[in-house]
């Protein structure tokens, strides 16, 4: 089974937030990167796999400052392969990036695709279904679980309320990964380092980043709370004193 | 093209989900400013009563001057291979001005694939639309906001809750249906084998009077027991965000928002929580919201009736405790 996985950074959430002087962007200059949490439950839901059934795990990513400490992570947690899109990806969008990722996955004819079911700054669609339109490959996202048979996968897709739909996927297909079966595991950063010494980035040139199909944005800004929450100062003590004052007047108490 | 906006409702085992009256909603107003007509768009196998009945929950029907209706067996639950096929041809030959889907389980498995199928531009999570024909999209987490125009010719768009209320997208008038041409269905990549039916915990959050609820800054499984004494002092119980759930740090039972429940305590008092839409998304029904999270930006505040930007681990222990002297005294 030769699994490939597509990953993407993502603005770091817990950083502040601003938007560039355009006024139509995140201001990259101090934007924390990082990889995408639900593409890091792709890799470990690809790893498990291999790990139960065996076959080769490749991880492909754009070329995106703290792609490297990604992908030797990956090789950390037992990615056999390690693959970085070499381009400008700055402000590029999913639909570019999908045509980027269609390249090197019809080099890599992979049986299975996996990649995170979204990102936190997806505004056209995401990269795994938009992908499966490249591909002309079946897609299902919202999945937390997967399962190899000859030729298909049975995959367990998520419905609110916790409802699951067990289905039959005829590989190749691409799946958008929810959450993988086991949390993404730990590895040491002394691994990591040895990782860099040990495991190569093969490298792929972008054969030109077609954003077409993504909308044009007018106007990004923070966005502001409607009727902001009555903020509580002061001490713990105070703090405390104040939220039983509350929970008083709620009738909970 | 023409002006007219679609939207493709989604349902599951007999019930059309809440995120259909919300995108009717948000076509109503589009449609509105460009002059078509808002149509429904169902997929199913003898599911027209779907559409020609009203909904057993709010006794009313789809908001929509028409609907539009494909009936297959291959239709009758949810699979992206079919209901892509069937709606391929559908909007390639009707060419509306835009089809909405849900930013959900459904309606992400359609639109990006679609737009690529199709070669029609798309917008993703989307809240509102404007009359002038702009969208308002939500992105990284909540904190950020993006508007633009409604891409042409045709759009689709996923939708996110928050903009609309149900009960916009909702009439007292039953649409007229139309039934639609069947496509040839076959072949196809992904089926339903089953269904498997939530685990049921052995506390139901949808019931609690107060929850107070975990997330990702609660750090370890360790910390939950803090939780958990102070739920137990105020006569209620623990709940968390999907990373919470997803660490195996609490049952699945106990998970609020999309993928998760929809809560409706007196107070739900979220520890460390940003307050990303996903989550938002299954709080908004509770009486009173109050949020602790040392990020001043953080999305929950936005919701949240009190907050503090206190760190959690500094007022957990004191506030358990003040809360049994309270009554004790
Ligand atoms: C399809 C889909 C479905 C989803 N469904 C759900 C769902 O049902 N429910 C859900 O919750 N999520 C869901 N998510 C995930 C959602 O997008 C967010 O990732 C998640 O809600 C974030 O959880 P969190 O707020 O606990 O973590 P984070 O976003 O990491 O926030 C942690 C917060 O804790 C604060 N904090 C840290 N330390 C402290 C401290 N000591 N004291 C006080 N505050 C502190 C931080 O400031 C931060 O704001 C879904 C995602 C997808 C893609
Ligand atoms: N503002 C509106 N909000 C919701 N639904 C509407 C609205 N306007 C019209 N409709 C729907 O469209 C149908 C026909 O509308 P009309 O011919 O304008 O009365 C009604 O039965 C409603 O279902």
């Amino acid at each position: 089974m030769n699994i490939a996985i597509l990953v993407k950074l993502v603005p770091d959430l817990v950083e502040e937030l601003t938007i560039d002087t355009s006024g139509v962007a995140l201001d990259t200059a101090w934007l924390r990167l990082i990889i995408n949490e639900f593409d890091d439950h792709a890799i470990e839901q690809g790893i498990l796999l291999k790990e139960r059934g065996g076959g080769q795990v490749t991880v492909v990513a754009p070329d995106i400052e703290g792609v490297d400490d990604v992908l030797f992570t990956a090789a950390a947690k037992g990615a056999d392969r390690l693959i970085k899109i070499k381009g400008d990806f700055t402000g590029v969008n999913n639909h570019a990036l999908a045509r980027a990722f269609t390249t090197v996955v019809k080099e890599l004819q992979p049986d299975l695709i996996l990649t995170g079911v979204q990102a936190n700054n997806d505004l056209d669609g995401s990269v795994g279904p938009l992908l499966a339109g490249c591909l002309e490959m079946p897609y299902v996202g919202y999945i937390s679980g997967v399962s190899l048979t000859e030729g298909k996968s049975k995959v367990r897709k998520e419905y609110p309320g916790g409802l699951i739909a067990e289905m039959d996927v005829t590989l190749p297909a691409v799946l958008g990964i929810q959450a993988a079966e086991q949390p993404p595991r730990y590895v040491a950063v002394s691994k990591v380092r040895q990782m860099m010494k040990t495991s190569t980035i093969e490298e792929r040139a972008e054969s030109g980043l077609d954003m077409a199909g993504g909308p044009t944005i007018g106007r990004m800004f923070q966005a502001e709370a409607g009727q902001r929450a009555t903020m509580l100062t002061g001490s713990p003590d105070e703090v405390a004193t104040k939220l039983v004052g509350i929970f008083k007047e709620l009738g909970v108490l | 093209m023409n002006q007219n906006i679609y939207v493709v409702i989604e349902h599951l085992r007999g019930q059309v989900a809440e995120i259909s009256y919300v995108m009717l909603a948000g076509a109503r107003e589009l449609a509105k400013g460009l002059g078509g007509n808002v149509i429904a768009v169902l997929l199913g196998h003898k599911a027209q009563e779907l559409a020609g009945n009203p909904s057993a929950s709010s006794g009313k029907y789809l908001a929509a001057d028409s609907v539009l209706y494909i009936d297959h067996p291959a239709l009758a639950d949810f699979t992206s291979d079919a209901y892509q096929k069937a709606l391929t041809n559908l909007i390639a030959k009707d060419q509306p001005r835009a089809v909405l889907f849900g930013s959900t389980s459904i309606g992400t498995d359609l639109a990006s694939t679609l737009s690529i199928k199709l070669g029609l531009p798309m917008v993703s999570s989307t809240r509102s639309f404007s009359a002038d024909g702009k969208f308002v999209s939500q992105i990284c987490g909540g904190k950020i906001m993006a508007e633009g125009g409604l891409p042409s010719p045709t759009a689709l768009v996923t939708m996110v809750p928050g903009g609309y209320k149900a009960e916009q997208g909702q009439s007292t008038q039953a649409p007229a249906i139309t039934q639609v041409e069947v496509p040839v269905l076959e072949s196809l990549r992904v089926t339903l084998a089953n269904y498997i039916e939530p685990e049921s915990g052995d506390v139901d959050i949808a019931k609690e009077p107060v929850l107070v609820s975990v997330g990702r800054g609660i750090q370890n499984q360790d910390n939950i027991i803090l939780a958990e004494d102070l739920a137990k002092a105020l006569g209620g119980a623990v709940s968390g965000s999907r990373p919470v759930i997803d660490q195996g740090w609490l049952a699945t039972s106990r998970l609020v928002g999309k993928s998760g429940k929809s809560v409706k305590p007196k107070i739900y008092l979220a520890l460390g929580i940003s307050g990303a839409p996903e989550h938002v998304e299954g709080i908004t029904t509770s009486d009173t919201i109050i949020a602790i999270n040392t990020d001043p930006a953080a999305p929950i505040f936005g919701v949240a009736k009190y907050g503090s930007e206190i760190d959690m681990f500094d007022l957990i222990e004191i506030l358990t405790e003040k809360v049994k002297q309270s009554k004790g005294g």
